[in-house]
């Protein structure tokens, strides 16, 4: 019985694969038949596909936003090794402590083939930069080696970085962010033109400093679209008196990872050695400054291996640290779990919303095709009569639906990108919305699915016409 | 052994409670090559007796061989093989399909049988040839006259070469003209060996095939036949 109805499938695919492409085109020639009708029942389906396309293209624009901000400070690469309180069990150890010096520096790029990348930072809190009169308190006043500009993503516009002789003779060089520039010397916006500060010299707590390279302005993409908009737009006339407007226009724009920007246009960079005998302090009898770091930054060779590579540096530090834990390391494995988790969110809302008006299509479908085989009860009936299958008409009806489907799909697909450009015109200053390959792909199949699960109602019922009364339908 | 062999067939319906008997144990033998009329008042089981003959329907008793297969029992697929391979069908109402054009009509069968393309086109031709419309093909129905249509399904019935060809009133729906026209195509395509199953109620058009099944409230009531002794035989 089984076997005899397998064969019997068989029979019926054998046919219906000659019968396939005749199936599409009779299809095809039913859509051409009905034009507005089955424009109106594609109109579901190109919604629903171009609304998933958009709505994933906007939440991966969203997605690159927040990633830029993770990749301007370092990735996730970048470990933070700092200073930590020592464990209960070691308290009375705490005097012997020796806290993290050049050593560490030193021990991991010798021992930890793990760990890409290590930079010592020593940091001085509230530097007061003067120059002409203006004064500067910059977020990040840091002696580093050279190596600091791959570690944190700097890219030198003008000028250039320090490098080793500069640290070796403790040269009084830096390198400065713009926000620096701005203030000390005038920004772009201000002045008109972009100033280059290279070869300026400036007071830092009272030694002199001189500038011998800028990095570039950095901002986030939606912050560098907002400025280009208020460029392109005509310069408002002041009237009235010149004044300042006050706190709350424009500077603190744009959301999340925003203050990651700012923080980096405001550093300086200046060599160690300098900062060491410079602008750190001998205290009491001690005639040598305090050789201990802020931090280090150590860059793992590979984020699949962060763990084993925490542990290599953790052992070796040990070393250097007489076995005192007094240090501790800082990843940015939240924080990227927490994009992951919003973007997953976005995802989520965004696909059900794609999902249902993809649904509501498919119920035009099923509609529309219930529709046309009661207009085509009697062509079906004669169809069966002169030798059709019920399989044969099974598959003509899921055809017929697929076919709707998919063309809804291709102009969903056409429409989605329209939609995309109309919502980066609507709002510029937003992340770009991307279109990914993925996201059309399933956008696609889902559309071609809703096509054969539309179709399956519509053609049990064709399949099971009784081709007597369907004959005799008026 | 005949072609179609009909034994104690009865097809019962219930409607409302009540059993209505369509067709009352009829026995009867077409053999090949045969012409003959299934003819009958509207209601007297004629119709049913043709959808069973025809596969379209099954028997609710009895058994029925056509061409060596027992198809009282067989199920849809089978049956629909059967249509498609050994019979052909005839309607009042032409029952072309009116999207198609005529080529694509009498292709159709032939593409529920499974045939290449270039078989389909060639059959199709002959088949139209046949019945003098082959400079028509590319005519949607609607722009035939009744009788052309009607010529355009004898040849879509013709085209997968079957054993037999059911024609239910196929010049009712035609002027008397064109209605003499369609059964001498008949008569001609009898001559070259096919068999075919007129149905009517039209003894006019009964007397014209050499057999004549006259039926009555679902049993055989009569039956004209040249090779019986007197011709006649009453039941």
């Amino acid at each position: 019985m089984r076997s005899k109805s397998i064969r019997g499938l068989r029979e019926a695919f054998r046919t219906t694969e000659m019968n396939f492409l005749n199936a599409i085109t009779i299809g095809f020639k039913e859509i051409w038949a009905h034009k507005f009708r089955s424009l109106l029942t594609m109109l579901g389906i190109i919604l629903g596909v171009s609304s998933l396309v958009a709505m994933s293209a906007l939440v991966k624009g969203m997605e690159n936003g927040m990633r830029e901000a993770l990749i301007a400070i370092g990735g996730l690469e970048k470990v933070r090794i700092e200073d930590q309180d020592i464990p209960m069990a070691q308290l009375h150890l705490a005097d012997q402590a020796v806290g993290i010096t050049m050593q560490d520096v030193n021990a991991l790029k010798a021992s930890a083939p793990l760990v890409r990348m290590v930079t010592p930072e020593m940091r001085v809190q509230r530097a007061t930069f003067t120059h002409g009169g203006k004064s500067f308190t910059p977020f990040n006043f840091v002696g580093t080696s050279p190596e600091a500009i791959d570690m944190n993503q700097h890219v030198v516009e003008y000028g250039r970085m320090f490098n080793e002789i500069d640290n070796e003779c403790a040269n009084s060089v830096c390198v400065i962010g713009t926000m620096i520039r701005d203030e000390l010397f005038g920004s772009p916006e201000k002045l008109g033109y972009e100033l280059n500060p290279v070869g300026e010299q400036m007071m830092v707590n009272g030694q002199p400093l001189t500038i011998i390279g800028m990095f570039q302005h950095y901002e986030s993409e939606q912050d560098r679209k907002y400025r280009l908009v208020e460029q392109s737009k005509p310069q408002q006339e002041q009237t009235g008196v010149t004044r300042s407007r006050g706190w709350g226009g424009g500077g603190g724009r744009g959301r999340g990872g925003s203050f990651v920007f700012r923080s980096k246009n405001g550093t300086v960079y200046l060599p160690i050695n300098t900062m060491w005998l410079k602008f750190k302090t001998p205290t009491g009898t001690n005639t040598i400054p305090d050789p201990r770091l802020s931090s280090v930054y150590i860059k793992v060779e590979n984020i699949d291996t962060l763990e084993p590579a925490l542990q290599q540096a953790r052992n070796i530090l040990m070393n250097t640290h007489k076995g005192i834990e007094d240090f501790g390391f800082q990843t940015q494995e939240n924080w990227a779990d927490q994009i992951n988790s919003t973007i997953h969110n976005a995802r989520m809302s965004g696909g059900i919303i794609a999902a249902i008006s993809l649904l509501v299509g498919g119920i035009g479908i099923m509609n529309i095709m219930l529709a046309s085989i009661t207009e085509r009860i009697r062509e079906l009936g004669i169809r069966k009569a002169i030798g059709a299958t019920n399989v044969n008409v099974f598959i003509q009806i899921i055809v017929e639906s697929v076919v709707i489907a998919v063309l809804g799909g291709i102009a969903g697909l056409v429409a989605s990108y329209a939609l995309v450009q109309v919502i980066a015109l609507l709002s510029p200053t937003e992340n770009t919305p991307i279109i990914t390959v993925p996201a059309m792909t399933i956008a696609f199949l889902f559309s071609a699915v809703v096509g054969v699960l539309a179709g399956l109602i519509p053609a049990f019922k064709a399949a099971k016409l009784d081709p007597i009364q369907a004959l005799r339908y008026e | 052994m005949a072609l179609v062999e009909v034994r104690n067939v009865s097809k019962i319906y219930e409607l409302g409670g009540e059993e209505i008997r369509a067709l009352d144990d009829v026995s009867l033998d077409i053999d090949l090559g045969e012409f003959i009329s299934i003819i009958g008042p509207s209601g007297s089981g004629k119709s049913t007796l043709m959808h069973i003959l025809g596969c379209l329907d099954s028997p609710t008793k009895g058994s029925i061989t056509l061409d060596g297969t027992m198809i009282q029992d067989a199920r849809g697929q089978q049956l629909a093989r059967i249509r498609n391979q050994k019979i052909g069908f005839v309607f009042q109402f032409f029952n072309l399909l009116p999207k198609l054009n005529v080529l694509q009509n009498v292709e159709l069968p032939m593409i529920y049988s499974g045939a290449g393309a270039r078989e389909r086109r060639d059959r199709a031709m002959a088949a139209l040839k046949l019945v003098d419309l082959e400079n028509r093909v590319r005519h949607r129905p609607m722009q035939l006259s009744g009788g052309q249509q009607q010529r355009v399904a004898i040849a879509r019935a013709l085209v997968n070469d079957p054993k037999i060809v059911f024609a239910d009133e196929p010049t009712g729906n035609l002027d008397s003209v064109t209605g003499e026209a369609i059964l001498s195509l008949f008569e001609q395509l009898s001559l070259q060996g096919r068999t075919i199953a007129l149905v009517t109620h039209d003894p006019e058009i009964a007397a014209r095939t050499p057999r004549r099944i006259e039926i009555r409230d679902g049993k055989i009531a009569k039956q004209i036949d040249p090779r019986l002794a007197g011709g006649v035989q009453n039941n």
